[in-house]
């Protein structure tokens, strides 16, 4: 059956699965948004323990989804992986060093002779927590507001700007993106703890968490309106009928249009993340996260998605239209989507194997007892 | 098609891509075997209940951890500097490139990350038998990413499977089942895991023998050792053999490493295998020096291993650059002219197809067509720039090979004497057992020399060489990563070797 497959429903498909993954990831990035809350929330050694080992758990899986994400568009988009991370170079590289200082801090971190010492650590999962998302965001964000390259005849790209891609975080639209995430993982951060931190004897850490919950949401607002607002009056890249790519008025506003589905899932997920924030901030429980999490996805979804069809480059140039990419004139070629394809069968088992095994573990909720243990971080 | 510009950059960015990897490659080795041999200790307290085992697989979990974390880190750049500094190769091959490494994130690092927790969280937070299921779990999961990322490198080295697509000026897939199942993908994968199990059994005996020298933990230490020799010696002959393969591959399908690996200047029938020797710094190619000037040969042998065939004729360094029609062989320089000409057509072919001139382009095309398997030597100047720097490859293959038949010698004395309880009254194997670590992590790391600078100068055998395969950055930019790269991983490197020695002294918690 998916050897029949038109070639343009396997592109179309392909950006939706790499859209799945991305938006997944912006969900598990309570992770980063846990390690920033750490300076906030947590006020004693124990405190901050049981904070560590609670997102111990699952940092591998965000790290995880990042490198699959990459892997995802290395093999369905290959000319977006050339052009943007070989031309977007600093960006990019400054987003992997605050994920490899990551990965090392919760193992190292409380070991004897560590050499950086507890609080390096602590510094670099803030780095990762705040610096990290803030450019992935940024990065999001020029799927909107184009970049600045060019393509040869032969594909090979020239980045005009000399800052190679940082200059994307000097652009308000690209910053507000950014900050949005920041503060959105925080907030899911909060009320992930929420749910896997066995409170009890520690009334006032539970509190700390619940007032992150909502103060971070509240926080993150203004940048999501202008984020939104914006979208729906900004000029738009669009593919015309030749072929040739112009700049048209509310083009993001028409695709919204275009597609009410997206409409309706942002709507969506912006409604479950008040609720969760609410639920959270305004209740006892310890469930938020769970449609917090669900919003976030629907609404990383739709930021993913918005730029991509309804002829629109996803990657758009600046500096030289014509090489804008889109997800028709950077996918693999049709056998090779054909065969990731038949891969992606299985992802259903990868996601329930992944559900049964965080349902198996977190049957008990991380506490004291945990923190004491000879394997805590 | 491409100008090769800088090629100080290109430098740099292979030295980039050699210091990541070979940093990687510090922790990945110990993680593919290590796994096993975790899941074995856990299986036997599993089945005997007895804490003894329960301390020992926990004790060695622990150190597994600390490596872990720092293996991981190292590979996620690994999975982005194909983008950042090869970019013009990410899009010419990613078609086809790009494939296993999004099979290994969705395969293989979600099963690792999803176990992992487990197997490490889980002793009083899941069921005993699901425990164990996870420790196991781990140890394949690892094992499957290794499956997926030497496909992607075996197919660097033998691309097969592929075809050139000219409008779009790149590599497309035609065949995934070739690409997966090459024989150099199935060598290279039962060689490197093979290995990887030595090493980490090798770190086992190395740890716990330090433990005896020192009179400490000395039951845990005997008890480790025993399992560890075992897994050392089937493991160590297994290499061997593997090698064997793996060398049989190189040859039939990159002869030109094969010859810089033996020092094989002219090719011979008969061709001896040399087991050791000192290279003449003063050869060039095709002068008349002595490519050796000491060596132990082994007559006749390495036409064996190269063709299953003691007569056979080997071809070496020169007959592959100038050619030798006796034998049968192309010189560089006429693959040069047929690149040259591929390249050229398919410039033709470019601007008469968007000229509008079909039939222009058709003829074109035929004359790519005819010239397209030597491509990549289209962009070679001169034909002794087709082979790969010699000593480097001739040093590292030999001293790999020196220490494979070491260690199952050294294995099986562990074996022995652990088998008779006498080990404390070898004192001299066990001072010989605590640097083994480090003799197999060697044997490593030139393994991938061999692998690596051997295929030089080409990044997809025959098609793409690496002066083409770069990103258009500047070296200054290269350069500062570079040393950004060098100064964190190094300063990560000793924070895990101090973590890693203290809790060697800990030792397991003593119960
Ligand atoms: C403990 C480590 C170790 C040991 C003892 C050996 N090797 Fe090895 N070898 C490796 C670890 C390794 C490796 C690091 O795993 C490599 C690098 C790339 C690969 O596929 O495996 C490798 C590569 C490699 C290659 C290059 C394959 C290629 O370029 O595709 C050859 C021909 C051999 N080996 C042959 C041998 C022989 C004949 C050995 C005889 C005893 C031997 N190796 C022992
Ligand atoms: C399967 C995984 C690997 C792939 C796909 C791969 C691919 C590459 C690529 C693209 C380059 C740059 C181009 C070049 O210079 O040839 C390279 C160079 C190199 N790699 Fe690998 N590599 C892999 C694993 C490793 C590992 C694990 C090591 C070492 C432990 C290693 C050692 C090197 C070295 C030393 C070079 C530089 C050689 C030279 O440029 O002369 N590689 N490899
Ligand atoms: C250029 C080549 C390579 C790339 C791009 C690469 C990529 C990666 C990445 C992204 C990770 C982190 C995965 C995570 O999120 O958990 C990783 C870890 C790992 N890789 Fe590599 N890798 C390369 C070479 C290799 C090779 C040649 C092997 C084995 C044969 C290997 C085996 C592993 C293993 C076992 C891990 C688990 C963590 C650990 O190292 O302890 N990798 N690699």
């Amino acid at each position: 059956m998916i050897g029949n497959l038109e070639y343009s429903t396997l592109q179309g498909l392909w950006w939706l699965l790499c859209s799945v993954v991305g938006a997944v990831f912006l969900f598990l990035n309570f992770v980063q948004g846990g390690q920033s809350l750490l300076w906030t929330v947590a006020r004693t050694g124990e405190e901050k323990s049981l904070i560590i080992n609670s997102l111990g758990l699952k940092w591998e899986l965000t790290f995880t989804s990042l490198v699959v994400f990459g892997g995802a568009l290395f093999a369905a988009f290959p000319k977006f992986y050339a052009t943007s991370f070989g031309g977007a170079y600093w960006v990019w590289i400054i987003i992997l060093f605050t994920f490899i200082v990551q990965a090392v801090s919760y193992e190292f971190r409380n070991k004897p002779r560590n050499l950086l010492g507890e609080k390096g650590y602590e510094l670099f999962l803030l780095i990762n927590g705040t610096l990290g998302i803030l450019l992935i965001g940024a990065a999001v964000g020029t799927f909107y507001t184009g970049s600045n390259f060019q393509l040869s005849q032969y594909n090979l790209v020239t980045w005009t700007s000399p800052l190679r891609g940082l200059e994307a975080a000097f652009n308000v639209f690209n910053v507000f993106m950014g900050v949005f995430l920041v503060f959105n993982a925080r907030t899911l951060g909060a009320m992930y703890l929420l749910n896997n931190v066995d409170c009890t004897g520690m009334p006032e850490l539970e509190k700390r968490l619940r007032n992150a919950a909502m103060t971070n949401f509240l926080i993150s607002l203004p940048f999501l309106l202008y984020v939104l607002v914006s979208l729906l009056l900004m000029k738009g890249f669009e593919v015309q009928e030749a072929g040739s790519v112009a700049m048209v008025s509310h083009k993001y506003l028409a695709n919204l249009l275009a597609n009410p589905i997206l409409l309706v899932l942002l709507l969506a997920g912006l409604v479950l993340v008040i609720w969760g924030v609410w639920k959270s901030a305004r209740s006892d429980s310890t469930r938020g996260i769970w449609f917090g999490g669900a919003g976030t996805v629907l609404v990383g979804l739709v930021v993913l998605l918005l730029p991509a069809f309804n002829n629109t480059p996803f990657y758009p140039s600046k500096v030289d239209l014509a090489s804008s990419l889109t997800i028709h004139n950077a996918s693999s070629s049709k056998f090779t989507l054909t065969v990731m394809t038949y891969v992606a069968l299985f992802i259903p088992l990868i996601l329930a194997y992944i559900a049964y095994v965080w349902r198996a573990m977190a049957g008990r909720r991380i506490n004291l007892d945990d923190v004491n243990n000879e394997e805590a971080y | 098609m491409i100008e090769h510009l800088d090629l100080t950059m290109v430098n740099w960015a292979r030295a980039q891509f050699a210091l990541t990897a070979l940093y990687h490659w510090i922790f990945v080795p110990l993680t593919l075997g290590i796994t096993w041999i975790i899941a074995y200790y856990h299986s036997i307290y599993y089945k005997t209940g007895n804490e003894e085992w329960k301390r020992l697989t926990r004790f060695w979990m622990r150190l597994f951890a600390v490596n872990f974390a720092i293996g991981v880190a190292t590979g996620i750049i690994l999975e982005f500097e194909f983008g950042t500094n090869w970019s013009n190769y990410s899009w010419m091959v990613g078609d086809i490139f790009g494939a296993p490494l999004a099979i290994e994130g969705l395969f293989a690092f979600f099963i690792e990350a999803t176990f992992f927790a487990v197997m490490f969280f889980g002793w009083d937070r899941v069921s005993r038998r699901f425990h164990l299921f996870s420790t196991w779990m781990v140890a394949v999961g690892t094992n499957l990413s290794a499956v997926w990322i030497l496909v992607a490198n075996a197919w660097m080295q033998h691309p097969v499977g592929q075809q050139f697509n000219p409008d779009k000026a790149r590599f497309e897939m035609t065949n995934f089942k070739e690409v997966v199942f090459s024989p150099v993908s199935v060598s290279k994968f039962t060689h490197t895991t093979s290995s990887s199990m030595v090493l980490a059994a090798m770190f086992i005996i190395s740890i716990s023998s330090w433990y005896l020298l020192k009179g400490r933990h000395q039951v845990m230490a005997r008890r480790s050792i025993v399992v560890a020799s075992v897994f050392a010696f089937l493991a160590s002959v297994f290499v061997i053999f593997t090698g064997d393969q793996s060398a049989y591959a190189v040859a039939q399908k990159q002869p030109m490493k094969l010859a810089a690996c033996e020092g094989l200047c002219r090719g011979e029938e008969g061709a001896e295998l040399i087991a050791f020797g000192i290279f003449n710094g003063d050869k060039k190619i095709g002068d008349d020096n002595k490519p050796c000037v000491f060596k132990v040969g082994i007559p006749k042998v390495l036409s064996f291993l190269a063709n299953r065939s003691f007569k056979s004729f080997v071809p070496g360094v020169k007959d592959m650059v100038f050619g030798n029609p006796a034998q049968g062989v192309m010189g560089a320089g006429e693959k040069i002219a047929m690149g040259k000409k591929a390249l050229a057509a398919l410039a033709d072919y470019k601007a008469k197809s968007r000229a509008g001139d079909d039939v222009g382009a058709e003829a074109a095309l035929a004359i790519f067509e005819a010239n397209q398997k030597y491509l990549g030597y289209g962009y070679l100047e001169k034909p002794e720039d087709a082979a790969p720097p010699i000593a480097l490859s001739f040093y590292s293959f030999h001293f790999m090979v020196i220490l494979g038949t070491l260690f199952p010698l050294v294995a099986l004395a562990f074996l022995v004497f652990a088998w008779r309880d006498t080990l404390a009254d070898h004192k001299w194997l066990l001072r010989l057992g605590t640097i083994m670590f480090f003799l197999s992590m060697i044997a490593h790391w030139l393994g991938w020399i061999v692998a690596e600078v051997g295929r030089q100068p080409w990044a997809i055998q025959d098609l793409l060489p690496v002066t083409v395969a770069r990103s258009n950055l500047t070296a200054g930019t290269v350069q500062t990563t570079f040393f950004l790269f060098l100064a964190l991983f190094t300063i990560l490197l000793i924070a895990e070797v101090g973590i890693m020695l203290k809790q060697i002294a800990i030792g397991p918690e003593e119960g």
